[in-house]
């Protein structure tokens, strides 16, 4: 999409004007929001035509052990007017954070909306959810997080775990783990979870799920891990915008160094880019280009994945698990072959200890034929063949 | 003395009969190949990649100081084509290398059960049902191309065979496939060759006039155009005989038929028979042995 | 019937023996280790050296070393020198050997062998263009050739023997055998001609990769003739020490005269090859005198060493110390021939670099002694060597 201005400056012309957003920036940014997840052109009207029909779904928000960052993600963007318009999309019937009542009428508005929406709920979890002692050490309202998430489950119409301590369970499961937090799909084993990891992730993947959703009924392709392709099916050491710095086999070494205000690789700290499937490496943060960890400075350090995250040490390096080529060509005739030291000593050794010893039989057999009584004799010439 | 002229004589006659030069082979009609022109090559290395992964080799981390890509410094038990690069200061030129597709093979002379051979379109394959890993086909290979799994305590051979079961599916060679500048193409060989001629004759100062692999060692059927000379690009064989053609010359002179192991076998035979009767004759017993004695006797008196 | 071959018995376990057993020991250790690890473990061969050390030696020049029992059967059988005759039966002794040891080098050398029982069965699917195949085929014929050709001086250990059953059941094979042997001997002549010359066509077919000096279309043929001069010279090797070793009276006049052959057929060698270089217009070669130049001189220095003793000493022509001399120097010019062509001279590239591994050179070395002890055992449990004791003589 072409833009005659920057969406900023336009935005901000809308808050001057107001909160009325006209219908050109509405349909802009529900295109932004259908290209983050692949959706088609025409995705976009059919979803502008749903929102206006009124039609918006329920989403029931539920909030475990988390630090409330992948809320905060999906509040973080540079046009404040942003975030209204996308809680305009959805019903956003439970949030803790959020919604305006608290307490026991929270409680009964989560019911009712459950139960009004039965089946057809987008139910989003935050945060990991404790299974030990019977899952006491998370409660909302006198009950445990684990009961409200598999009562909930049982009636919702799509689950979306947003965040890795939800997907997998992130930071309180970590070693030791004293709670037993799991990610929601290892508590409703069985059932289909979308999860969206990250630390927070990137909005927009959670988003583009939930547009595709609400438009159209359906989900994006799926990883086997649940996880939408279009965001996690890519390493971010295939999009890293320093590659070109590891196939050359330039790296920072330490921070600060002349590599790392180079922009070099940070391959050489740590950075778990290899073995990590994000989108962070083309879908930066913040609206803000640049706005990522490799992007300032610091390695990656595998937030989506549950074998790295809060598991190996940030500055531990990793292993690439599909190498590609250098930027660097053999020549045409590159010196192969090894010659030990020690098997020359042992072939000399062998063949002088052949010849030694040839030598030494030669001399002894020389009397040899003597002791027998024969003298060495002239070869007599008629016995020749 | 006759019979040990008659006993020279046959070995002499089964040397040094006049052979007849073994026919010259040709590409088969229905030949396929691949052209490679390194003028549209910029070593962006997609075939290599592609080939990998329609063959499900791995990359190859041994490279010492470079264990994190996949650096391998030649075709080798786990790479079946190679972009290597030549630059010699003035000149610069990318070369994509696997294996040439000879005409007339010289590993597949060697091969002692024809493990490899010229299968289908004339592509050179490997069976390993008939391989004993007796690594001839090494020895014999003038461009060094099959590569064998020294690693492995059940090792195959390994090389490009153009893909043979895409091509039986119609498809093309990964490699021909992937490539975005189709700097390497894939078709019938009399058709590659008509076009690699075409292109010269466009642009003949941008290329070596000769088109490598027409004539060179019989013929191959991987031909290559080159903007620098073929000898800087590994590709140093000029001669027109193939490889296998002095040795089964002399080979199929010396056992064609069978012929002269089995007259030379009737020779052996018939001699030592005869000497036995001699023997015989002679009065003494009829072994070497007694033969033996005798001559002592002789010597004695 | 050889009347004069006798054990020649003593105790089997002496000093060299163990030090001989040992040797042979850690070679079948390393062997364990080759097939659990595979050939790049524990050797250095490579893709650009794929021959390495077992084939070269072990196989190439292992089974010409092995060509006295061929050497001696051509005098003996086919030009009816009798006098010959007490050589025969050591020499096929150390043939049935060296070619077992040989085919054994192969069967550790290929890479898949537990296909190896493919290439003498499944005849239809045989490359006759192959030289190779011939070779392999030729020598698996010829090991069993060689023991049956050997078999009837094992026979004799057993034909008095006191279990009547026993004696007349090796009675009967051996005089079968001795009636039908020609036949045998026959194939013992055809095989080694055909499949030595073949091991020389081997080499042809590495093209530009083996150096101008060594690749010719005569390649069998000095092959073939290489063999029996090696054949000649392990044979007077083997009887000095055999006579030496085992005090046995050596028939000095005997390897005199073999050693007069063996001369003249280094002279045909070393004209064919000087003569072949002339005809293809590589005399240039000859007189560069880079690593390949200076190889081809020492071969030649080699082999006229021995000819050069003959021709400027004949006194000491049946001395037996000095034919031993000369017969080394024809071994390991003979030996330097074929390793060179393939090792040596063979160059894939300037890039690749090949040397015998420590593993490899031990497994070598293990089994020329595994070769030599079972040469002793046979030599002092069965009737092969003949002359008189020393003892004897001066009695």
């Amino acid at each position: 999409m072409v833009l005659p201005l920057s969406e900023a400056s336009l935005l901000s012309r809308e808050q001057e004007h107001g909160r009325a957003m006209s219908r050109r920036n509405f349909v802009r940014i529900c295109s932004l929001a259908a290209a983050a997840v692949g959706l088609p052109a025409r995705a976009v009207a059919q979803m502008v035509d749903a929102i206006a029909a009124g039609k918006k779904p329920s989403v029931i928000w539920l909030s475990f052990q988390e630090c409330t960052g992948c809320t905060e993600t999906l509040l973080r963007p540079t046009a404040p007017a942003l975030a209204d318009l996308l809680l305009d999309l959805i019903s956003l019937d439970y949030h803790e954070a959020l919604m305006a009542p608290s307490g026991h009428l929270a409680e009964e508005a989560r019911i009712r909306a459950m139960e009004e929406h039965a089946g057809r709920f987008i139910l989003v979890t935050e945060g990991a959810t404790p299974t030990k002692d019977g899952g006491i050490y998370c409660k909302i309202g006198g009950r445990t997080a684990l009961s409200i998430l598999t009562e909930a489950a049982d009636m919702a119409g799509a689950i979306i775990a947003i965040g890795s301590c939800a997907s997998f369970g992130g930071v309180p499961a970590a070693e030791p783990n004293p709670t037993g937090a799991k990610g929601t799909p290892q508590v409703l084993v069985g059932k289909p979870v979308v999860t969206i990891p990250g630390c927070p992730p990137n909005p927009y993947n959670f988003l583009g799920t939930v547009l595709q959703y609400a438009t159209f009924g359906t989900l994006p392709e799926l990883d086997s891990l649940g996880r939408p392709k279009f965001a996690y099916g890519r390493t971010i050491h295939e999009h890293c915008p320093r590659r070109a710095h590891f196939d050359a086999g330039r790296f920072a070494e330490k921070y600060g160094d002349e590599g790392h205000r180079s922009g070099w690789c940070l391959y050489e700290l740590g950075c778990k880019g290899p073995q990590t499937y994000a989108n962070c490496a083309t879908q930066h943060f913040g609206e803000v280009v640049g706005a990522w960890p490799i992007g300032i400075g610091h390695p990656c350090f595998g937030c989506t994945e549950q074998s790295l995250a809060f598991r190996l040490p940030v500055h531990e390096t990793i292993e690439i698990e599909e190498p590609t080529s250098p930027n660097a060509f053999p020549p045409i005739a590159a010196p192969q072959g090894t010659v030990s030291p020690w098997a020359t000593g042992l072939a000399g050794l062998a063949v002088g200890g052949v010849a030694g010893a040839a030598y030494v039989a030669s001399k002894k057999l020389e009397v040899v034929g003597t002791l027998s009584g024969e003298e060495p004799e002239a070869l007599d010439e008629s016995e020749e063949s | 003395m006759l019979k040990s002229v008659a006993v020279a004589g046959a070995t002499a006659l089964v040397k040094a009969s006049p052979v007849q030069a073994r026919e010259k082979k040709t590409a088969p009609s229905n030949a396929v190949g691949m052209l490679y022109d390194t003028t549209r090559c910029i070593g962006c290395r997609a075939c290599v990649a592609a080939c990998k992964e329609a063959n499900g080799d791995p990359a190859d981390t041994r490279t010492p100081g470079m264990e994190a890509y996949d650096a391998p410094p030649d075709l080798n038990d786990c790479t079946r084509t190679i972009v290597k690069q030549f630059n010699d200061g003035d000149q610069q030129s990318f070369v994509k290398m696997q294996c040439m597709h000879c005409v007339d093979p010289a590993c597949a002379a060697a091969c002692m059960l024809g493990a490899l051979q010229k299968r289908e379109f004339g592509v050179v394959t490997w069976e390993p049902d008939l391989c004993i890993g007796c690594r001839y086909c090494q020895v014999a290979c003038p461009f060094n191309v099959p590569k064998f799994e020294w690693e492995s305590a059940t090792p195959r051979i390994v090389k490009c065979e153009m893909c043979s079961d895409r091509l039986a599916e119609g498809k093309e060679p990964a490699c021909c496939e992937a490539c975005p500048r189709e700097a390497v193409i894939f078709g019938e060989r009399a058709e590659l060759l008509r076009i690699a001629h075409q292109r010269i004759k466009q642009h003949p100062d941008r290329y070596v006039p000769k088109v490598y692999g027409e004539r060179e060692l019989g013929g191959t059927q991987v031909l290559v155009l080159s903007h620098v000379s073929f000898d800087k690009i590994g590709l140093m064989h000029e001669d027109e005989e193939s490889v296998p053609h002095l040795q089964q010359t002399i080979q199929h002179g010396i056992y064609k038929g069978f012929v002269a192991p089995a007259a030379l076998y009737a020779v052996l035979g018939g001699v030592m028979v005869r000497n036995r009767l001699v023997n015989r004759t002679n009065g003494n017993g009829d072994s070497p042995a007694d033969v033996m004695e005798a001559t002592k006797k002789e010597a004695r008196a | 019937m050889n009347a004069s071959a006798t054990p020649a018995g003593g105790k089997l376990w002496t000093g060299p023996y163990k030090l001989l057993a040992v040797m042979a020991g850690i070679a079948a250790v390393l062997l364990i280790w080759r097939f659990a690890a595979g050939l790049g473990a524990t050797t250095a061969m490579n893709d650009g050296y794929p021959f390495g050390l077992w084939i070269a030696f072990d196989v190439v020049t292992g089974t010409a070393l092995a060509c006295g029992g061929y050497a001696v059967a051509i005098l003996v059988y086919v030009l009816n020198k009798g006098r010959y005759h007490p050589l025969v039966r050591p020499a096929i002794l150390t043939s049935a050997l060296g070619y077992t040891i040989g085919g054994l080098s192969v069967l550790i050398d290929v890479g898949r062998p537990w296909l190896i029982y493919r290439v003498p069965i499944y005849f239809w699917r045989w490359n006759l263009d192959s030289a190779l195949l011939e070779v392999a085929l030729c020598i698996t014929a010829y090991i069993f050739v060689l023991w049956i050709e050997l078999s009837p001086a094992l026979l004799e250990r057993w034909t008095k023997s006191e279990r009547p059953k026993l004696a007349r059941f090796t009675s009967i094979t051996h005089d079968f055998l001795e009636k039908t042997l020609i036949w045998v001997i026959a194939l013992g002549l055809l095989l080694p001609t055909m499949h030595q010359s073949s091991l020389g066509s081997v080499m042809m077919l590495a093209g530009t990769k083996l150096h101008l000096l060594w690749h010719t279309a005569s390649l069998p043929l000095l092959f073939l003739l290489g063999a029996v001069t090696m054949g000649y010279g392990v044979v007077v090797m083997e009887s000095a020490l055999a006579s030496s070793a085992f005090k046995r009276e050596p028939d000095t006049r005997m390897l005199s005269s073999l050693y007069s052959v063996a001369v003249g057929v280094t002279w045909i060698f070393v004209s064919i090859r000087i003569l072949d270089l002339i005809a293809r217009g590589r005399l240039g070669l000859m007189l560069t005198f880079d690593l390949y130049g200076t190889l081809f001189w020492l071969e030649i220095g080699l082999l006229m060493i021995p000819v050069v003793m003959y021709h400027a000493q004949p006194s000491m022509r049946s001395n037996l110390g000095f034919m031993f001399r000369a017969a080394f120097f024809m071994v390991a010019a003979g030996a330097l021939y074929r390793f060179n062509t393939y090792l040596v001279a063979f160059n894939p590239g300037e890039n690749w670099s090949y040397f015998p591994a420590v593993p490899e050179i031990l497994v070598t070395l293990g089994l020329i002694a595994a070769e030599i002890m079972a040469y002793v055992y046979i030599v002092k449990r069965f009737p092969i060597l003949g002359g008189r004791t020393a003892v004897a003589a001066a009695a």
